[in-house]
């Protein structure tokens, strides 16, 4: 061992001990941001200390060069483009490039490099192909779902799919076994193409509501496939990186479970929640008898005289771009001497912390972001609850009807105010497609609409009325 | 160079320390850290810079090296940026003292 193999081992400590505290650091607010500073920079260390110890030949210099320019680009300039409310898919996409990578790099050594690899170096292949095979196009699924490409086939929601599914796992399996003694032939492309059907299978029939859920358990995979590609060409430190990256997704995603009162088994092999079930009007319009709807007007002079407001933001805020428009009345209705705060349910929008993100970007105090649980005993003292393009987190069914499907998830208890203002394009359902006990409630009144064109008539109908000038 | 007793001793100690890391996450940080996480699974870049370099000037390794390259930096530098874009926006509160 020289000189130079220690300073390559030390680097490599040293980039893992970095990885580590960058994960942790993430976990807590305040030290989030620089917690991602330093994962990257163990990143850069990581691959400094790898090219220190292979010393690449030119012209393996210029293939690196090539794909870091062409990757790097197009991930600096996907970055800074994309619009916040498209978070959830873009982490998707992110992270089937991630297992697409795994997936590469184990075929080219399968097909190129193979003679002389031992048993555990095959089994490593098959893990990877597998692995990163399913993380790929599971992820896409998901992106295309969220995106609104992809719907929910009806197939998928019948049992056919278990046996689907099944076919192309036992396909997939048999590829794996019988890889080893063939490692370029046939089983090699049984496997990448069962495992790559077998991860759209097991995506599509989840419904867009559990979603997140998903992401982060394909994020959880894609470690794992960086692990086995780990074994492949030898390398420990992506071992452990990926080893690490793989467990604490895991928690990750046992953690937003629990927050959406679901299991993991149950949001895999469930279906979409809610979607075979016949009852609930399945997002269409029929079912709905004492709807009350009002205008723009009559809801602004209830906030004009409202001491407390508090507003429940949901996907319909993020799609319809509004959390300026919904920054600027709450400044209003601030000069004008009520109190106002959001109600923020743990996944509320597609992805757990998605609204958060959102109302930060419009300059919205972080202290005024209440989470479920803080604010729920409040509502009976809240004089104007406006729930924005959120619908099954304020469901009060999920609390009382244990018929509903979402039946013992965790809600924002808005049906407790004194009254309730829902802004909402129509009276389709949300994503459980289970009809809204709020919206039929004495103290309920719909305001239809585009959230944003409904938060920008509400501050000019406040500011005809005089509020907010003297500010 | 690694035994397969180091590789796997190696898998289980790192499996066991991300177990650990993450405990109780605020809601408010589910999403950025999915996306630094999926960020640092980016890391199977030295898994193709590994097989770029031991490629000993073999098209095919160095195409597919390269172009595993490219998805797997694409997913490392779109992740970290992403990441930093949304964590911004809250210590831009804090620092900022808005009210």
């Amino acid at each position: 061992m020289n000189v130079l193999d220690l300073f390559g081992y030390s680097i490599d400590l040293l980039a893992v001990l970095l990885l580590a505290l960058g994960l942790k650091g993430l976990s807590t607010v305040r030290s989030a941001r620089s917690a991602n500073g330093l994962a990257a920079l163990a990143m850069g260390l990581a691959v400094l200390g790898l090219l220190l110890q292979l010393q690449p030949d030119p012209i393996a210099w210029l293939w690196i060069a090539i794909g870091t320019a062409i990757g790097g680009l197009l991930g600096l300039v996907t970055a800074r483009r994309v619009p916040m409310t498209a978070m959830p898919e873009t982490v998707a996409f992110f992270n089937g490039c991630g297992g697409m990578a795994s997936l590469l790099v184990a075929m080219a050594v399968a097909l190129y490099d193979s003679d002389g690899a031992d048993l555990v170096e095959l089994i490593s292949i098959v893990i990877s192909v597998f692995v990163g095979a399913i993380t790929f196009t599971g992820s896409i699924a998901a992106m295309g779902k969220l995106q609104g490409w992809l719907g929910t086939p009806g197939w998928t929601q019948s049992s056919v799919r278990h046996g689907v599914n099944i076919t192309l796992a036992i396909a997939a399996l048999v590829g794996g076994f019988t890889m080893p003694g063939d490692p370029t032939g046939a089983p090699l492309w049984i496997l990448l193409g069962a495992s790559s059907l077998l991860g759209i299978g097991v995506t599509l029939p989840i419904g867009g509501a559990d979603m997140p859920v998903v992401i982060s358990l394909l994020n959880s995979y894609s470690g794992v496939a960086a692990a086995a590609a780990g074994f492949v060409v030898g390398s420990q430190l992506l071992i452990v990186a990926g080893a690490m990256v793989g467990a604490a997704g895991l928690i990750l995603t046992q953690v937003m479970c629990t927050g959406m009162n679901r299991s993991l088994v149950s949001v895999l092999f469930g279906g979409a929640l809610g979607g075979s079930a016949p009852v609930g009007g399945g997002g269409d319009e029929a079912g709905y008898t004492r709807i009350v709807s009002c205008s723009a007007e009559e809801c602004a002079m209830a906030l004009e005289n409202a001491e407390r407001v508090v507003f429940v933001p949901g996907y319909g805020l993020a799609v319809a771009q509004a959390q300026h428009a919904l920054r600027e009345l709450s400044k209003l209705l601030e000069a004008n001497g009520s109190e106002v705060s959001y109600a923020i349910h743990p996944v509320a929008g597609r992805m757990p912390g998605h609204m958060n993100v959102l109302l930060a970007e419009a300059d919205v105090p972080y202290e005024q972001l209440l989470e479920m649980d803080t604010i729920n005993p409040d509502f009976p003292r809240t004089d104007v609850v406006i729930v924005l393009g959120a619908n099954d987190v304020v469901n009060p069914d999920a609390k009382n009807d244990a018929q509903s499907p979402l039946y013992g998830m965790p809600v924002l208890e808005v049906d407790q105010a004194r009254q309730v203002f829902v802004v909402k394009r129509s009276l389709g359902a949300g994503y459980a497609r289970h009809k809204n006990a709020l919206f039929e409630l004495p103290q309920t009144a719909m305001v239809f609409g585009d959230a944003k064109a409904v938060l920008q008539q509400l501050c000019t109908e406040l500011r005809s009325q005089g509020v907010g000038k003297a500010a | 160079m690694t035994t397969l007793s180091q590789a796997l001793w190696v898998l289980l100690l790192g499996s066991l320390l991300g177990l650990e890391l993450i405990g109780k996450v605020p809601p408010t940080l589910h999403t950025p850290l999915m996306s630094g996480a999926n960020a640092i699974s980016g890391i199977t870049v030295l898994a193709s810079i590994t097989l770029i370099a031991n490629a000993q000037a073999n098209p095919a390794l160095l195409i597919l090296g390269s172009v595993s390259l490219g998805f797997a930096l694409f997913n490392v530098i779109g992740g970290f940026l992403v990441t930093d874009r949304m964590l911004a926006m809250f210590s831009r509160k804090k620092s900022g003292g808005a009210r």
